[in-house]
């Protein structure tokens, strides 16, 4: 059967956004091919699969998943690929994903269409198409056997279903001690802070508003609370990063995370083409500079021309009010 | 300790990509091209070991005869052996795993380091299938790495900025993030050295790529965007536009 397994990540007990939206994926993939989506958990319930797309869970138990590991997690992943003989195996893009579903692949004797933003089926075959050069170009392939696929976060939409899948445990075949590498210790990054590379709004700072131990203090004060006011993570650009105005987590661009939030606002970006390329693929861009020949105009939806002093307070306050309605 | 890099040719990160005739690679003309940036602070983490722990560094790069440029800008960073693994083809990350895993096979190895992804077929992918080949252990992703008596103390990013610690015995694969440590430039000494090493040269061991090209294309492109106004007297009418006509507010 052209059946697809999905990988569901899960996080504190829930699976997270980006898992979802692969879980959809596959379910809409599925269909195409005449398949089932079949969503496998390791650390979660299961619960809710049903209900998004997955027409078979598999929730794997043993002590070898009471913490993370590269290794192990892609052991079990392999493990039920060969064993549900999926046609297509997908997870999320996920700083996780992108770590074990590698080795998973390794293992199956695979290669692995990695942060894909489009899944078709053309001649009967699943196709996965992929933004490479950060989004310069895109790269469409076929695997001989299985394709393997990670999917990037919110370039796909969830799905729903009747709720007709049932639960399936599957005893993971190995022990913790065989594991190689496990996480000892999570180290918390600021809390509650929304990743560029998975948030649906994306605020970012350029050098336009200058550094913030100095004279551009308020600057990203006021960005900050642009960011809060419409639930977005602050992402920056690599002069800002290098300069060590912000963590290198932050960068968006070609050495940098690339993103597809559904809004990008770039504050104070003058776009240069490394920077473009990793936030092109955003569903709607705002730009806001004051040189009205800035690069960043050329890929915006909307621009504003102006200063970061004037416009980003103001642009706050006009979306807090709008969303109080 | 024996220390092996493994680098990677890539078109620099200025150049403008544009599906060549075939449809399935890149013009080639008018392309740079240097070590892909993340592999700079995987050479630069390889140096600063074998300056703690002494040993060796040796590069590993599978790529084109021309990728010989970029080796030998490794070991003017401060790498002693270089080699290239021949392959004129653009490979995904199965048929390169495959072809340095062969090698490594027979390389002695304590530490295989990595950049945590490619600047061209950003696929991220290529160290962990090595570690799963030859089975060892891998952290990817490193903020930070501890060596000491045959093991390994290393942080990975994880989602929203939190930190994954490991602890891992070698030999381990790791691959480097942006962060580990600022890389060095050449010095004199090195361009000199680089100079006189002698690059050895055998044929990829590759198998045919796990995902086959169907086409290189370029970006969907994106509609003629609007300039709303000038300073804050355009917020307005920004938050009308992106509510009614975008909808994504």
């Amino acid at each position: 059967m052209p059946d697809v397994l999905v990988f569901v990540e899960y996080s504190e007990g829930k699976p997270v956004k980006a898992a979802l939206q692969a879980l959809g994926a596959g379910s809409r993939l599925a269909t195409e091919l005449g398949g089932t989506a079949i969503a496998l958990v390791i650390g979660g319930d299961g619960g809710e699969l049903g209900k998004k797309g997955a027409g078979r869970v598999l929730v794997a138990s043993g002590d070898a998943i009471k913490a993370y590991s590269p290794d192990g997690y892609a052991r079990i992943l392999a493990d039920q690929a060969a064993a549900t003989r999926a046609a297509v195996v997908l997870a999320s893009a996920t700083p996780m994903g992108k770590d074990f579903v590698a080795r998973a692949a390794a293992r199956a004797k695979c290669g692995l269409a990695a942060d894909c933003t489009e899944l078709k089926v053309e001649g009967g075959k699943p196709v996965a198409v992929r933004p490479v050069y950060a989004g310069k170009a895109m790269l469409a392939v076929q695997a001989p056997g299985t394709l393997w696929a990670t999917l990037r976060p919110n370039a796909f939409g969830e799905a729903t279903s009747s709720d007709a899948a049932k639960i399936e445990p599957v005893a993971v075949g190995f022990d913790a001690a065989s594991l190689m590498a496990v996480v000892r210790e999570i180290v918390e990054g600021v809390r509650g802070k929304l990743d560029v590379a998975e948030a649906e709004v994306v605020v970012s700072g350029g050098r336009g508003l200058k550094d913030p131990a100095g004279e551009g203090k308020q600057n990203w004060q006021n960005l900050e609370k642009l960011a809060d006011a419409i639930g977005a993570a602050v992402g920056a650009s690599r002069a800002v990063v290098d300069a060590g105005w912000r963590p290198h987590g932050d960068q968006v661009g070609q050495t940098g995370k690339t993103v597809s939030p559904k809004l990008y606002i770039a504050c104070g970006i003058s776009g240069a083409i490394q920077h473009l390329a990793g936030m092109s693929g955003s569903k709607v861009i705002v730009a806001i500079n004051k040189d009205e020949n800035a690069p960043i105009f050329k890929v915006a939806d909307y621009g504003i021309i102006g200063t970061v002093e004037e416009v980003v307070p103001a642009l706050t306050e006009a979306f807090s009010k709008s969303l109080r309605g | 300790m024996e220390i092996v890099v493994c680098i990677r040719r890539a078109p620099t990160t200025d150049a403008r990509i544009k599906p060549a005739a075939d449809g399935k690679n890149y013009e080639p003309a008018g392309i740079n091209y240097d070590i892909s940036e993340y592999d700079k602070f995987a050479i630069e983490a390889a140096i600063q070991l074998k300056e703690k722990h002494t040993g060796k560094v040796t590069v590993l790069c599978m790529g084109s005869k021309e990728a010989t440029k970029e080796v030998r800008t490794a070991i003017a960073m401060g790498c002693d052996a270089a080699e290239l693994l021949v392959d004129e083809a653009f490979r995904d990350s199965w048929a390169t795993a495959s072809a340095l895993a062969a090698r490594l096979k027979s390389l002695p190895h304590d530490i295989v380091l990595f950049g945590w992804n490619s600047v061209d077929n950003q696929s991220a992918s290529t160290g962990q299938m090595v570690a799963e080949l030859l089975g060892l252990p891998s952290v990817s992703v490193a903020v930070s790495m501890e060596v000491a008596d045959g093991a390994a103390q290393i942080e990975r990013l994880a989602a929203g900025g939190k930190r994954e610690k490991y602890y891992i015995k070698l030999p381990a694969v790791v691959t480097c993030q942006k962060g580990l440590n600022k890389y060095r430039s050449p010095n004199m000494k090195g361009i000199m050295a680089a100079k006189k090493t002698v690059v050895a040269e055998t044929p990829a061991n590759a198998p045919a790529d796990g995902v086959a090209v169907l086409r290189l294309q370029p970006p969907p492109p994106r509609a003629d965007g609007k300039i709303v106004g000038k300073g804050a007297d355009a917020v307005n009418e920004l938050v009308r536009l992106l509510r009614e006509e975008a909808k994504v507010i």
